[in-house]
């Protein structure tokens, strides 16, 4: 087990490395003169010339990437050129709202997929069936940002139930983990329609039925308990999808999270939080990774060592 | 296979989902035809006095946008804009995909891991975020933006492709044609593409389905096609300040994104479960 870990983190570590390399050539990709940013429009040249000095722009480009992953090492993320403040405090002040949405998220995509995923699978090639099946495929072809607009039309405007937008309690969370939560349990609700399925065709399901186990310990415990699996993995995988969402679902409702951070970074050309967000993003998506590979090896022994 | 296209004829969903695709081909199609009015012109009726956009009505049928221009039109102007990017940027993801899926499963070794380790690599990046700051970076238009799309969706087709590819490497059949003295180019065009058909199919119309929401999305971000040209992720993009008081301008072309996504997704899960025979029978 310890070896499994040790060999998975390797890799992250690769990946990661490889990820700095992306974000570091995003900068030189960009055509916009940091030097000139920071110093303004009105400044002189030598101005921008000893700011450029000073941000180490005049050296070679492989000494500015080894002193990036230096700085990096340290935990610096660079100063923001628009807001002169240290990205790390930026991103570390927008992240609980962030993880705030994500929990919501997972909780509305489980909480929608897994009980239609069930039920499908256990009326397989029925009309509800099917019909589960098809609203789960609305759920997924519908962009988010359609489905947080409306959302917030009908429930926030035309009812008054929530608020429009903003950060705060509970009411202000509902709608934009809904908007995620939606199309995540489209797509959570046809895997474990798919998981269920397999499982249930399986021999100790009939096993089970045939020692006169009440069908719904069949679905649940015996069924379930096997199907579950490659769901847990999923959450992990997701998290990828869900950075690219939040960057949508935070623009439309205002919500103050690193997507907004990274959304606003973007427009402004403010290139280190650019870099930050988008390392921060991809250091969770590895991790998320990771953590799906070890949860799996931990709950089914047979992957193990594999 | 017959069998399969049969019953994909039979099956209503994916049925309607055949029609609604023609039914966008044929927007994006004869657009200045069955358009009503020029997208870009700005009617001095289009707007009240006060110069808030029209509602629904019997001269403009889903009214009107913040500049007095007539939402139908733009709408089935802008199928062109969505239908465009979807299919070229999807077309140029599947064959960079399939190329490159292919390649790392025949070659394996350094070529083969390099390939694998840099779709690791991309798949570290949130799609989004990466596709927003090329977007971002290069200026965007049409183009760029299914060069853009393209860029980041190539990666889950070529794994998929490269899995398959290294089972079928594996195969006797290969093994055999490789013994006959046939060339790497003879093995990849006549013993593993024709394998790879099905999937490349499958994945050249539920990628249109991904690549439409992704090109709305960056649309409405604003860094997706670029006005004047009508796009329906646009069309929402600027209408979004207004939408509680013109809902109109939210929701169809809201309606019209979801119903192409759908329709693209429903004909690629039909094509699917046609085309693969362990799922035959099985619904």
């Amino acid at each position: 087990m310890i070896r499994f870990l040790a060999r998975r983190l390797a890799q992250a570590v690769v990946i990661l490395l490889g990820v700095t390399v992306v974000t570091f050539a995003l900068a030189f990709l960009i055509p916009a003169d940091p030097a000139r940013m920071i110093a303004g429009r009105a400044a002189t040249v030598e101005t921008v010339a000893s700011i450029r000095h000073q941000l180490g722009l005049d050296q070679p480009i492989p000494v500015q990437y080894a002193r990036y992953l230096g700085r990096l090492a340290q935990g610096d993320l660079g100063r923001s050129y628009a807001q002169k403040t240290e990205v790390v405090e930026l991103i570390g002040s927008r992240l609980p709202a962030t993880l705030l949405l994500l929990a919501g998220a997972i909780f509305c995509e489980l909480a929608i997929g897994l009980p239609a995923g069930i039920f499908a699978a256990t009326r397989r090639g029925r009309f509800a069936d099917r019909a589960v099946m098809t609203l789960s495929f609305v759920g997924v072809s519908a962009p988010q940002f359609v489905v947080g607009l409306l959302l917030l039309y009908v429930f926030a405007y035309l009812l008054g139930l929530f608020p429009l937008s903003g950060y705060g309690g509970l009411e202000h969370l509902v709608l934009p983990a809904l908007t995620l939560g939606l199309a995540g349990g489209g797509f959570y609700s046809r895997m474990t329609r798919a998981s269920m399925v397999g499982v249930l065709g399986q021999d100790y399901i009939r096993t089970a039925r045939a020692k006169g186990v009440a069908e719904t310990g069949v679905v649940l415990r015996h069924g379930l308990r096997n199907a579950i699996l490659p769901i847990v993995a999923m959450i992990g995988i997701d998290i990828g999808l869900f950075m690219s969402g939040a960057v949508v679902v935070e623009s439309v409702f205002g919500w103050p999270g690193i997507g907004q951070l990274a959304w606003q970074a973007i427009q402004r050309v403010d290139i280190p939080i650019m870099m930050g967000v988008t390392l921060t993003a991809a250091t969770a998506i590895v991790l998320g990774n990771v953590i799906a590979d070890l949860a799996t090896a931990l709950i089914d022994p047979r992957i193990r060592l594999n | 296979m017959a069998h399969g296209f049969k019953g994909f004829v039979r099956d209503p969903l994916a049925f309607a989902g055949a029609v609604t695709v023609a039914l966008v081909v044929a927007a994006a199609l004869l657009a200045p035809m069955i358009a009503p009015y020029d997208p870009a012109e700005q009617f001095f009726d289009g707007l009240t006095i006060e110069g808030a956009p029209l509602p629904p009505s019997e001269r403009f049928p889903l009214g009107t946008d913040l500049l007095g221009r007539d939402l139908l039109s733009r709408l089935i102007w802008g199928a062109r804009a969505s239908l465009t990017v979807g299919v070229v940027a999807n077309g140029a993801a599947v064959i960079v995909g399939t190329l490159l899926g292919m390649i790392a499963g025949l070659a394996r070794g350094v070529v083969g891991g390099a390939i694998m380790r840099f779709t690791d690599l991309m798949m570290a990046f949130p799609a989004l975020l990466l596709a927003i700051a090329l977007a971002a970076i290069l200026r965007p238009s049409l183009w760029i933006v299914a060069l853009v799309i393209a860029l980041v969706n190539w990666v889950q087709i070529c794994r998929v492709v490269y899995t398959q590819t290294t089972a079928l490497a594996e195969r006797e059949f290969i093994e055999a044609a490789r013994a006959l003295g046939a060339g790497r180019a003879r093995i990849v065009l006549r013993h593993v593409l024709p394998h790879l058909v099905p999937t490349i199919l499958v994945w050249s119309t539920l990628g249109i389905a991904t690549t439409v929401l992704l090109e709305a999305t960056l649309s409405f971000l604003g860094v997706g096609v670029q006005p004047p040209t009508p796009s329906w992720g646009g069309i929402i993009f600027e209408g979004q300040s207004y939408f509680l008081t013109a809902p109109w301008l939210v929701f169809f072309p809201g309606i019209a994104i979801i119903m192409a996504a759908l329709a693209f997704n429903l004909v690629g899960e039909a094509l699917n479960d046609a085309l693969d025979p362990t799922q035959r029978g099985r619904r």
